[in-house]
């Protein structure tokens, strides 16, 4: 009997080695395909030329469409949809050699009228494109054959060829166009198949895919819409979502230490958290006064209360990854002596009160509660109203420009120049920082424009039009046999053209 | 408390139903508004005072009941929100039961086209669920102490109209009302000097009832985010923030989410035994 | 009797109107402007007046109104500004969550109410009945979305039952999808339950001392039958009431609870399209919760007579 039954253990346990063995081979032989992948906001629509939220772009760019130009991983633009390009001495026309061979997932092809059709769509009299303004120099859009788009400008813009790489830019059908809203085509790695609201969005790869030098390896994508923090830590953990490319609680990275299958990674956004002040109102008119509450701020106790220690500080309206950075966060640090010397100087030597007009987002209601601490400390007292994000912000702050100062992200890379637009919210004006930001339009060289930005950077960190406090940080977690996410995030996305599994 | 029949009248058993929840709920009540009071003077700490290094510590590690992600102290958050829940519960039901009863009144004296339009009215607001109104009420005002106090009090002044209504038209059925019509008395003065002193008992219940209720409200809508603005310290809010925390720090869910729920049964006790007392038809319903 | 049931149908007909007009007047008074949510902080002035144009923002408030209560008459609920697909889709995908969450909640506090409530009379002052004292005082008091937190911690993280939020949705198995909700159903569930318990106690205690039940009684019947046969049924009018009342309740927790346990219904899509100023979804929403109130309410009173013999040649609608 005993004999008997050791030889079924016997035979149970060879049973199951090779189970095992034929699993683990298996699954060795053929990595997974498939990737669930995990966003904090659900995007308002799928097409990002006809509406700003950034969750658009993030499920759309570069993997349903594409332009004529992109952005690599580094931040450098990289031909696309069009070869190879060649501007006149001038800078007023942009010539684009465009691909052959690409179609559209409905079988549209792509042409030089394509595009031209799509650029005018997005600079049309009713166009309702959120960049519009990209286009503001643009004066006609020529297809000179096939092959070949010409753009002629009215004035030289620098930017260009970098805007032309935008969400916002994208080259879409001329069929397809009006109903890329719900049902996306575009030439991309990956087709749409699905969106159930509120919950997910589902793509295929593109097996027609024009572009031969990369291999897709992913055969399904899906985004899912996890708003909790608390309920995105779970996905994460039961398996239900391999990656989180924006985990959206700081707090919670600590507790993925040490997981045996899910590893963290910190990169760095476009995210800038400033403190913007109406410039044209008492007492932030008083360069004094926004220099002095500047350095009232220790930047580092806000990255800690309000974002765990995660995060960058910033001394200008500039990210680390931007290029042409200049580190300014030197140039007014914490200081609350100094602060208190030159409020009085202002004449507030017993402070002041003013309001702040906080949004909802936990980033930036945390961030103004320790602002309002470290401001009490020098006799300044912040009395915080909490402002409905985007629709009453929108209205009060942006629009209405009725506030003392508020505090929000701004999202969008390289966007320095927001300083010197009319109107926009701060109400700042600066006719050496308009000066160099006009220089930079019309430098055509990187090399140029670089000396530009930095000028700019400079300006802004002296003057203190707004409290430059940090950049938010990318917390990425994911599945360790995953590769080829981006780390950083020159631009709100999530590529995965390159993403594939290792077993 | 309910079901007390006669049989039982007199018995040990009897006492400790019929007082014990009076006495429990006044207990809890007291405790309550005498907390609220000494948070106006002193607290452990101050309640909003950061300390980002002391961050998430459990009770008994630094403070009796512990901190929050901030660094702050939890018992001195939780006594300052005591007073900012009872405060916004008493004002929103002074409001709401001040305006009720006296539509109510004007309702049961003059009837006719009043009451149709009152009674209609009424059913409006009932018909949309109160969460989603005050959602709308706190994307028009913006979230605040006053957001807070108009969206509980939309929600009970039909209800202490349909009270008073009903309580009211009882009272205007009755004899000594005749005698002072017959008396040449108008029926403002006649709801003032006869109806009203009649039915403050019903009143009263209800108002103690509605208390509770407006506390669960106030913790709910501040639990949206549409309540008292940051810093000053609120149970909703406190919830709302644990969400996060959850794994990490759980004595920040439960102990605000305790102080709602004992304020809100201190005032249910209050409520039934005053029922008992103050409303007799009412003796033994839910 | 049919007269009344009409003239209360045209009362409601008439309520659910008002509502219309005033959700329509609120939407359109609230401050924040769709098109400059849609196009964010880049866009300018006249960008957002083409947009104001494509969502008919432009035209006069009251051919607003009545170009949207029209179409809601006909079946047609308008088109969602964020999600550019028919409002009707939406909600009914929506619905898919929200009905058996709340079909789940009430079943669940039947389930524990009732037995409890009629139990608890029946041997009245005995154990059962102090717990069910007990339990309707502390049931009452909690908040449904604390209970949820709590029901979070102990099955979600300590235990590990349970996940701790999310939906796979149906098409994920029938069960899983049930899993899914069972936390979410007993946080709202609780509460309700001890309502219930207290109302069902209360009634069953009224009808036992009736005439017919003594008369039951002494016909010898046992005291389990005569309670279970005759008592209970006849108590259930208040009960049922409750329920109906409760139904509001039940769908304004269930916004709450759908934004604890992060369930995709059609509270958060009325929480998600009050931010987003997707004025059409929101107004929709709003609407149907209205009717649905109504409706039920409605139920509940036709439901007293079919519960209640003695109402039926009576003044049910006084």
């Amino acid at each position: 009997m005993a004999r008997f039954v050791r030889s079924i253990s016997e035979v149970l346990v060879s049973a199951t080695a090779i189970l095992c063995l034929l699993l683990t081979t298996m699954a060795a032989a053929a990595p997974r395909t498939d990737l669930a992948i995990g966003m904090t906001i659900e995007p308002a629509g799928l097409d990002p030329t006809i509406a700003a939220p950034v969750a658009i772009g993030q499920v759309t760019w570069q993997n349903i469409f594409e332009g004529l130009v992109t952005i690599d991983r580094d931040g450098k633009i990289k031909p696309q949809l069009a070869s190879s390009w060649e501007i006149s001495p001038d800078g007023l026309t942009y010539r684009f050699s465009l691909r052959s061979g690409v179609t559209f997932h409905d079988g549209e092809a792509f042409t030089a009228s394509v595009a031209k059709a799509s650029i005018d769509r997005a600079r049309a009299a009713d166009s309702v494109n959120p960049q519009k303004r990209f286009f503001a120099s643009v004066d006609t859009v020529e297809a000179e054959d096939p092959q070949t788009l010409v753009i002629r400008l009215k004035q030289p813009a620098g930017s260009l060829l970098y805007w032309l790489a935008w969400p916002s830019s994208v080259i879409v059908g001329e069929k397809s166009a009006a109903n890329n809203k719900t049902t996306p085509v575009g030439t991309g790695p990956f087709v749409f198949v699905r969106w159930a609201k509120g919950d997910r969005v589902e793509l295929k790869r593109n097996p027609g895919y024009w572009n031969r030098e990369i291999s897709v390896k992913l055969e399904t994508v899906t985004f899912r819409f996890i708003g909790d923090p608390q309920a995105q830590s779970a996905a994460l953990v039961s398996g239900d979502v391999d990656a989180f490319p924006e985990f959206g609680a700081p707090e919670l990275m600590s507790s993925f230490d040490g997981d045996e299958r899910l590893m963290t990674v910190v990169g760095d956004t476009e995210l800038k958290v400033v403190a913007g002040m109406n410039n044209s109102r008492k007492p932030f008119d008083d360069k004094r006064v926004r220099q002095a509450l500047m350095m009232a701020l220790d930047r580092t106790t806000i990255i800690e209360g309000a974002w765990s220690g995660f995060g960058t500080p910033i001394g200008s309206h500039y990210t680390p990854n931007d290029r042409a950075y200049v580190d300014l966060t030197g140039v007014y640090p914490y200081d609350p002596e100094k602060a208190r010397a030159l409020l009085a100087e202002a004449g507030y030597p017993n402070g002041f009160s003013f309001t702040i007009k906080a949004p909802q987002m936990s980033y930036a209601a945390r961030t103004a509660e320790v602002m309002q601490a470290l401001l009490a400390e020098v006799g300044v007292t912040m009395i915080i109203e909490p402002t409905e994000f985007p629709a009453k912000w929108v209205q009060d702050v942006f629009t209405g420009r009725d506030y003392d100062m508020t505090i929000v992200a701004h999202a969008e890379p390289m966007d320095i120049d927001i300083y010197s637009r009319d109107p926009y919210y701060f109400n700042y004006r600066n006719p050496a920082f308009d000066t160099a930001i006009r220089q930079v339009e019309q430098t055509p060289d990187a090399a140029g424009q670089d000396k530009f930005y930095q000028e700019a950077q400079k300006i802004l960190a002296d003057d203190v039009p707004a409290l430059f406090l940090f950049v938010m940080p990318k917390l990425g977690v994911w599945d360790k046999r995953l590769k080829g996410l981006w780390e950083d995030e020159p631009i709100p996305s999530n590529v995965l053209a390159e993403v594939y599994w290792t077993e | 408390m309910s079901g007390a029949g006669p049989a039982t009248r007199g018995t040990t058993g009897f006492r400790l139903r019929r007082h014990g929840p009076l006495a429990t709920g006044l207990t809890l009540i007291l405790l309550l508004a005498g907390v609220a009071l000494v948070s106006l003077v002193w607290t452990p700490f101050p309640p909003s005072k950061m300390q980002i290094m002391q961050k998430l510590k459990p009770p008994f590690e630094v403070g009796l009941l512990g901190t929050d992600q901030y660094g702050r102290d939890v018992l001195s958050m939780l006594m300052a929100g005591a007073w900012n829940s009872l405060s916004i519960a008493l004002f929103a039901v002074a409001l709401g039961a001040g305006i009720g009863v006296v539509i109510g009144l004007a309702v049961a004296a003059w009837r006719g086209v009043l009451e149709t339009v009152t009674m209609r009215g009424c059913d409006v607001i009932f018909a949309v669920p109160p969460i989603l109104s005050a959602m709308m009420l706190g994307a028009f005002i913006g979230p605040g102490r006053w957001t807070a106090i108009f969206a509980i009090a939309t929600f009970m002044v039909p209800v202490f109209t349909r009270i008073t209504v009903g309580a009211a038209r009882q009272i205007w059925t009755r004899d000594f009302i005749l005698a002072a019509r017959a008396a040449g008395k108008g029926p403002l003065l006649i709801s003032w000097q006869h109806v009203l002193p009649n039915i403050v008992g019903p009143i009263i219940v209800q108002v103690t009832i509605q208390l509770g209720l407006a506390i669960l409200t106030e913790a709910g809508l501040s639990f949206l985010g549409l309540g008292l603005p940051p810093p000053a310290p609120s149970w909703g809010r406190m919830l709302a923030e644990s969400q996060t925390f959850l794994r990490a720090a759980p004595w920040l869910a439960v102990l605000p989410g305790l102080a709602v729920a004992l304020s809100v049964l201190g005032f249910n006790l209050i409520g039934d035994g005053l029922r008992d007392r103050l409303d007799p038809r009412q003796r033994g319903r839910a | 009797m049919i007269i009344l049931m009409i003239r209360r149908l045209v009362g409601l007909l008439l309520t659910l109107l008002a509502v219309s007009a005033l959700i329509f007047l609120v939407m359109a008074l609230l401050p924040g402007d769709p098109a400059a949510i849609m196009l964010g902080t880049s866009a300018s002035a006249d960008t957002l007046a083409a947009l104001r144009q494509q969502l008919g923002l432009d035209q006069p408030l009251l051919l607003r109104y009545l170009q949207w209560l029209g179409g809601v008459l006909q079946g047609d609920l308008g088109r969602s500004h964020t999600y550019g697909v028919p409002v009707a889709g939406l909600i009914t995908e929506r619905l898919a969550v929200t009905l058996p969450l709340a079909a789940m909640a009430i079943l669940l506090s039947v389930l524990i109410a009732v037995p409890l409530g009629v139990t608890a009379a029946a041997k009245r002052n005995g154990l059962v009945d102090l717990a069910a004292t007990l339990f309707a005082q502390a049931g009452i008091a909690v908040p449904a979305f604390w209970m949820g937190l709590l029901l979070i911690l102990l099955f979600s993280m300590q235990l590990g039952w349970t996940p701790a939020g999310g939906f796979p949705g149906w098409h994920a198995g029938f069960f899983a999808a049930l899993h899914a909700l069972l936390l979410p159903a007993l946080a709202l569930a609780l509460p309700q339950a001890s309502v219930l318990t207290r109302v069902t106690r209360t009634a069953v205690l009224d009808v036992l001392d009736e005439d017919f039940l003594r008369a039951a009684r002494a016909k010898g019947l046992s005291r389990r039958a005569a309670l279970w046969r005759h008592a209970v049924p006849n108590a259930m009018v208040p009960v049922v009431t409750m329920l109906g009342l409760q139904f509001t309740f039940l769908v304004a927790g269930a916004v709450l609870i759908e934004n604890v346990f992060n369930l995709p219904g059609l509270g958060r899509l009325a929480y998600q399209a009050l931010s987003q100023r997707d004025i059409i979804v929101m107004q929709d929403v709003v609407l149907f919760f209205a009717a649905l109130v109504i409706v039920v309410n409605f139920s509940v009173d036709l439901s007293y007579l079919w519960l209640d013999p003695r109402l039926r040649s009576g003044k049910a609608f006084s």
